[in-house]
């Protein structure tokens, strides 16, 4: 059964691998039911396709500058309207898109990548390097999350590389924890002491026994960070401290459209709701993907 | 309890202690010193005065010893003075703390009285129209961004009740309703997420606990469902609900940084903003460090009250 080796069985053999995927076709097939995971997953596919054809799908370059079509409504020309500097606000918004999912993507794979083998090493070796990676994050932990990713943005300097990096070292504590109590619990069982019996090194072990067994809890809070962390690069962009104009991005686009609120609410609301919905869509993703990877919480 | 207590009071000192050192490491990191602003790019300043100036702000001495040197003025309670005022860091941190802590706290109030309630009703028509149409806009609170939904309330009031936020603020002290006509959007825009948290929480908790069988038993012995729920069920649910909101308050006091700027409020978050791009480094020392210290008492409270409710923290 694939959720028992999701959840807690032995990895499967390679000539299990037909029984596998049919088991986590199965296992999928409640959240492929619910319409609210396939709405969350459509947002992001959708957004998805946005931001790789941005350049295509764009009617106007999003840092084009046209001061006499400054602040137009909506209309025809201009779907959602124009900014102070007559830039199109639905292809800064399309392009937006690109920067909030590379943001996100990026961030997290590298927060879930440190994070998560961080967490592997402590729970597996145990000892002195557990306890020295357990107070360091401890101490990141003790930072409320936005708080420390300002700082770090700080600390680095405004931009968008550095607001990756801010929103990675954030969320790598958060993995560390996840990946960690799953491996103490997967080190005790037989079929890990069988590995390292037969001679198998720790990396070996690591990485080829025990990280396929306690990927599930990490790809849940993964999909789930996603949303946090287009809320966090949105936040710092917002403040100054993350992408920097004129490129588009959506934290920026609110903070330029704060001094129009009342003249040109359009600059304000479009990008907003394009954050509103990719957020939504990782949420919606990260519940479907919870009910599937641990059955016991469904419809919690 | 007592001794628990004191247990978990004494095992914050070490991440305390860490928490000192990444924030003082922190802004060491950030290329440049004063000196180096005070000089600016021109170099027109002598060797010697460049020497002093890296002695008078106490920048000459190796890096632990600067740490020692700080970490000795912050346990007497002295942060430091700012670079661009010269006023003392606590000084102005305290100033503004009124403001974030109300804030904060009406957030709280906010998320509890809209999130809890919310999440019993939930839970008590599982399934039905209500339950999905609660849980999907539970969904969307999560989603909405806090200063994006501030900055649609602050629409929202000016375009139906000609309302703008008041530029000048007044303490709860001195005006009080006037207080609560400042701070009752940025209390409700902030609250919100933390609510729709609560209401999941509060729902699947409930949900849990009405399988557990003990609930089961009083049920059999004929008690009515009233009395099941409300006298049975809901105490133990709320019990998970405490670490919850213990979490929440990390979220409120980040979340107050964009609130506060949103709505211009003379409040903590605001301030590190400030002095962030001033490049006020003690103040950005010192709000940071304060601000998560205030955050790991909160904690340790959320600890105490937690191992008071249930005994089995305490004893484990």
């Amino acid at each position: 059964m694939a959720e028992a080796s999701v959840g807690t069985g032995a990895p499967a053999a390679p000539g299990q691998l037909g029984r596998a995927s049919e088991g986590w076709r199965s296992s999928l097939r409640p959240a492929l039911r619910n319409r609210l995971v396939l709405f969350g997953a459509g947002i992001i596919a959708l957004m998805a396709v946005l931001a790789v054809f941005a350049e295509v799908v764009a009617p106007y370059d999003p840092t084009e500058m046209k001061v006499v079509d400054a602040l137009k409504a909506p209309s025809r020309a201009h779907l959602f309207g124009t900014d102070r500097f007559g830039r199109d606000v639905l292809s800064r918004t399309i392009h937006g898109s690109r920067i909030a999912l590379g943001v996100s993507l990026s961030s997290i794979a590298m927060a879930l990548a440190v994070g998560s083998v961080l967490g592997l090493i402590g729970g597996f070796v145990g000892g002195w390097s557990d306890h020295a990676i357990g107070r360091v994050m401890d101490i990141l932990f003790s930072f409320p999350t936005l708080v420390l990713a300002i700082a770090i943005a700080a600390m680095l300097g405004p931009g968008l590389s550095n607001a990756v990096l801010a929103i990675a070292v954030v969320y790598a504590p958060l993995f560390c924890r996840v990946a960690r109590g799953p491996v103490i619990a997967e080190r005790a069982k037989e079929h890990v002491a069988a590995a390292i019996a037969l001679g198998a090194g720790s990396p070996r072990v690591i990485f080829r026994h025990i990280l396929p067994n306690v990927l599930a809890p990490l790809i849940v809070q993964g999909s789930v960070a996603l949303a946090f962390a287009i809320l966090i690069e949105a936040s710092l962009s917002y403040v100054g401290l993350g992408t920097q104009p004129p490129d588009p991005s959506w934290g920026t686009m609110l903070n330029e459209g704060r001094t129009y609120l009342e003249t040109a609410p359009w600059v304000s609301i479009f990008p907003g709701l394009a954050i509103m919905l990719a957020v939504l869509g990782f949420n919606l993703l990260g519940d479907g993907l919870r009910d599937v990877l641990d059955p016991k919480l469904r419809g919690r | 309890m007592r001794r628990y207590a004191l247990i978990r009071t004494l095992s914050l000192l070490p991440t305390l202690l860490g928490v000192t050192v990444a924030v003082f490491l922190m802004i060491r990191l950030i290329p440049g010193t004063i000196v180096d602003q005070m000089i600016g790019t021109e170099g027109t300043y002598s060797e010697q005065t460049v020497r002093a100036l890296k002695t008078f702000f106490g920048l000459d001495a190796p890096i632990h010893v600067q740490y020692g040197r700080w970490m000795s003025a912050v346990v007497r309670g002295d942060l430091g003075t700012s670079w661009r005022t010269g006023i003392p860091v606590l000084e102005m941190i305290l100033s503004r703390l009124e403001v974030t802590a109300e804030l904060t706290l009406l957030a709280m109030l906010v998320a509890l009285a809209v999130g809890i309630p919310l999440g019993i009703l939930s839970a008590r028509r599982e399934n039905t129209a209500l339950d999905h149409l609660a849980r999907v806009a539970s969904l969307f609170s999560l989603s909405i961004p806090v200063f994006w939904q501030a900055t649609m309330l602050i629409l929202a009031a000016s375009l139906w009740f000609g309302w703008a936020p008041r530029v000048d603020f007044v303490s709860v002290w001195v005006d009080p309703v006037g207080n609560l006509a400042i701070m009752a959007l940025p209390s409700l825009a902030l609250g919100t997420a933390v609510a729709a948290v609560f209401m999941r929480m509060t729902r699947s908790s409930l949900l849990e606990v009405m399988r557990e069988a003990y609930i089961r038993t009083a049920r059999a012995k004929g008690v009515s469902e009233k009395i099941v729920v409300w006298g049975h069920a809901l105490k133990n649910s709320l019990i998970p609900l405490i670490t919850v909101a213990g979490a929440q308050v990390g979220y409120l006091l980040g979340g107050a940084v964009v609130t506060e700027e949103v709505f211009t409020l003379p409040g903590v978050g605001r301030l590190i903003l400030w002095a962030v791009f001033q490049r006020d480094y003690p103040l950005v020392q010192g709000t940071i460090l304060f601000i998560s210290a205030l955050f790991m008492l909160s904690n340790l409270v959320v600890d105490l009250v937690y191992g008071a409710v249930d005994p089995r923290i305490r004893y484990g």
